[in-house]
């Protein structure tokens, strides 16, 4: 690392450049007041109705797919606002989760020495990279629908689910009135888990000796909950779809939509993770890889301790912005009729209330709030990977 | 997507942009030679262009009365088809003059969207379609059944309501356009279709197979549909309001494209006063004297615009029903010319 000469810290040039930053953030906020004046003006002379008020008018329409409650005669444009934003983080965050392994997978068997694994990964990139999201989730959607059979000759699948072309329907689980011990047995493993791998740790650290902490931890979080569950007497029923004239009633339903746009993402994220993971597995120097070879470690164990942690700095920025894309390219679930943020808010809400300047800026606040979120946490990822320097 | 694109663009024209000049629309359209009336695109019977790109269709043919009384010629219309979704941006920003594009006239509208609606060119109500084999008779029929639906419009409200109130209940899809949720439907993602009763003979018609789908008898709402103008801009709305009249009264006066020479010289007072031959009407709009001249030339009266665009002349086979002269039982009242 190269030494910097700092400038001397007092002198005219500083208060001079604080003023100029002063004036620039006062301009700036000056403008945007303005416009912000202008545009409430020139909406109230064209009799355009203006303001948040809509917020707690009686929403009217309905939702495919709510993940809290929602009726259409009491739930307000408020709450439909927020279903689209659990519909939105809900396929985001899946998304996200496929994507992620499917990439890293993909991206590894790109460097596999098998040529034809190899070959099949590169195929596999090209491929979708280059096909638009929409073909892909307009595709999907189509063959999913198209693949499946009808209501009336549904698939009929063991513990009482079916899948036709309206959905997935599972039995829904309900939990009876002990289930508070059970969550609460299932924290407590958790925090032993913690607790155990911390300790091992310092062992290790410590007095060198390596305690083999998986299966008591393991042990912890799945045995504790298991145990209280069967001490309250087994507070779980499900509640059975039932095959109905036109649908199917009751069960947990899993949309077409849903798992089309879901697949559609992940697969065509998990492309360009592929390239990042690949970029950054190539950038761990080839020496690392020859001295761990040298110090006898298996390839497993050397993409495991050796490569993958070296690589993760490289990972993690361009990882990020695949994060933010494939949020953002949720919102083209307005295509095959998801009820996300921007099919049920810019799309219902707009055009009932008629009021698209603050739809739209609600919808750009929330889209830019969530990927702020996303790459901070993100960040703070990155710097914990990152090497120490001394 | 051209949708937020269209709202972005009007949120930066009102944050930045000078307020548009309202009153002057005709000075406008007749400054720029040509009207742009903003239709619907996908809609047989109503508003679509044909395989050669001519368009065609009832609102198509109001848009042409408009032009035909300006401009004394009814090709000088550009069509700019607009979905559900962005129509009211469109008007509200000025990129259409007016909106003639099957909407309803509902209160809300008209009181928070700056927008008048002129005059209510065809009483219209809400129906369903469903798949022949679903042996469904009645929209009673219908509980738990997967109903696809346009966002943005009435119907998306007014099927809610309906099944609320009848105790039944509903899972719907609901699509940006029309054109998705036809699709959806015919590949059996829902059993049944909703929108304006109009609307589903012209979509029916556009199916692959249309004689697996039956309409259903209910009328669930009320729904007039009516061009659209900005507010702000009497003397334009008062065109748009007037040229419907004047098809209407020209129907129940017996006037049509076939027999207008011979009414020319017709001595009844009303024909006088409805084609320009007695009376300064026409200048009081700010057209000219034979503007119903012109229209009738171009459109013909209501009832032959009706017959040759939705009527027994085309596929949809629409009957008069509610839209015949009031004289016929219908509602259709021409309101007087004097």
């Amino acid at each position: 690392m190269a030494d910097i000469v700092q400038p001397p810290q007092r002198c005219a040039g500083s208060i001079r450049n604080l003023a100029l930053q002063a004036t620039l953030i006062l301009l700036v906020a000056g403008l945007v007041a303005a416009a912000v004046h202008n545009a409430a003006q020139n909406l109230a002379r064209a009799n355009i109705a203006h303001g948040f008020g809509f917020w707690n008018n009686t929403a009217g329409f309905d939702i495919s797919q709510t993940l809290i409650d929602y009726s259409s005669s009491t739930s307000t444009f408020g709450r439909a606002f927020w279903i689209g934003l659990l519909n939105t983080l809900l396929v985001s965050g899946l998304g996200i989760v496929f994507a992620t392994v499917l990439g890293f997978i993909i991206g590894l068997a790109r460097l596999s020495r098998n040529w034809l694994v190899a070959r099949l990964a590169g195929g596999y990139v090209q491929l979708i990279r280059n096909v638009p999201l929409l073909l892909q989730i307009l595709f999907w959607y189509n063959a999913v629908l198209k693949s499946l059979p009808e209501l009336r000759s549904s698939i009929e699948l063991p513990f009482g689910g079916y899948l036709n072309n309206r959905g997935l329907f599972l039995p829904r689980p309900e939990f009876g009135p002990g289930i508070d011990a059970v969550l609460i047995a299932f924290a407590v493993g958790i925090v032993a888990a913690v607790v155990m791998c911390v300790w091992a740790h310092r062992q290790r650290k410590r007095a060198g000796t390596q305690v083999r902490i998986v299966w008591p931890a393991l042990g912890a979080i799945v045995g504790l909950p298991l145990f209280a569950f069967i001490l309250v007497r087994f507070p779980l029923s499900f509640h059975n779809p039932n095959l109905g004239r036109f649908n199917v009633r009751g069960g947990l339903e899993i949309l077409p939509e849903f798992a089309a746009l879901l697949i559609a993402l992940s697969i065509y994220t998990a492309a360009f993770i592929a390239e990042v993971v690949r970029a950054g597995v190539l950038a761990v120097s080839a020496g690392q890889i020859e001295a761990a070879q040298a110090l006898g470690l298996r390839s497993r164990t050397t993409l495991r301790l050796v490569v993958v942690p070296q690589a993760m700095r490289v990972i993690i920025p361009p990882l990020t912005g695949q994060y933010l894309n494939l949020t953002k390219n949720s919102s083209l679930a307005v295509a095959i009729g998801y009820p996300d943020l921007v099919q049920v808010f810019t799309g219902s809400v707009l055009n009932i209330t008629g009021q698209a300047v603050e739809v739209v800026a609600i919808t750009m606040a929330v889209y830019l709030t969530i990927s702020l979120f996303t790459s901070l946490l993100m960040n703070l990822y990155g710097r914990s990977v990152a090497i120490v320097e001394r | 997507m051209k949708r937020l694109a269209t709202a972005f663009a009007i949120a930066i024209l009102l944050a930045f942009g000078l307020q548009a000049a309202s009153a002057q629309t005709l000075k406008a359209v007749k400054d720029r030679g040509e009207l742009l009336c903003g239709a619907n695109g996908t809609l047989a019977g109503f508003g679509m262009p044909d395989p050669q790109g001519n368009w065609g269709g009832f609102d198509v043919d109001f848009c042409r009365a408009i032009a035909a009384a300006i401009f004394n010629d009814p090709t000088k219309v550009k069509f700019v088809p607009l979905t559900a979704a962005n129509r009211f941006t469109a008007l509200q920003s000025g990129e259409i003059d007016v909106l003639s594009r099957n909407t309803t006239w509902t209160m809300s509208r008209d009181t928070t969207l700056g927008v008048d609606f002129a005059a209510v060119n065809y009483y219209d109500g809400q129906g369903f379609m469903v798949h022949k084999a679903l042996k469904v008779s009645s929209a009673l029929e219908l509980n738990d059944a997967a109903v696809c639906v346009q966002q943005g419009t009435t119907t998306e409200l007014n099927l809610a309501d309906y099944f609320r109130s009848n105790h039944m209940s509903l899972k719907t899809v609901t699509f940006a356009t029309a054109d998705e949720a036809i699709k959806a439907y015919e590949s059996g993602r829902c059993d049944s279709y909703t929108t304006d009763s109009s609307g589903l003979y012209g979509e029916r018609v556009l199916l692959s197979n249309p004689n697996d789908t039956i309409v259903l008898p209910e009328i669930i709402s009320k729904e007039p549909l009516s061009p659209a103008v900005r507010q702000g801009d009497d003397a334009w709305e008062d065109i748009v309001r007037w040229t419907h009249h004047a098809m209407v009264d020209a129907e129940e006066l017996g006037v049509s494209k076939s027999n207008l020479d011979d009414q020319l010289k017709s001595a009844n007072p009303e024909i006088r006063r409805l084609l320009g031959v007695e009376g300064q009407f026409g200048e009081s709009l700010g057209l000219t004297n034979d503007w119903v001249v012109r229209i009738i030339k171009a459109v013909g009266n209501y009832g032959e615009s009706f017959e040759n665009t939705i009527g027994q002349g085309s596929p949809l086979k629409i009957a008069r029903g509610l839209n015949a002269l009031w004289t016929k039982g219908g509602l259709q009242y021409g309101l007087p010319i004097r």
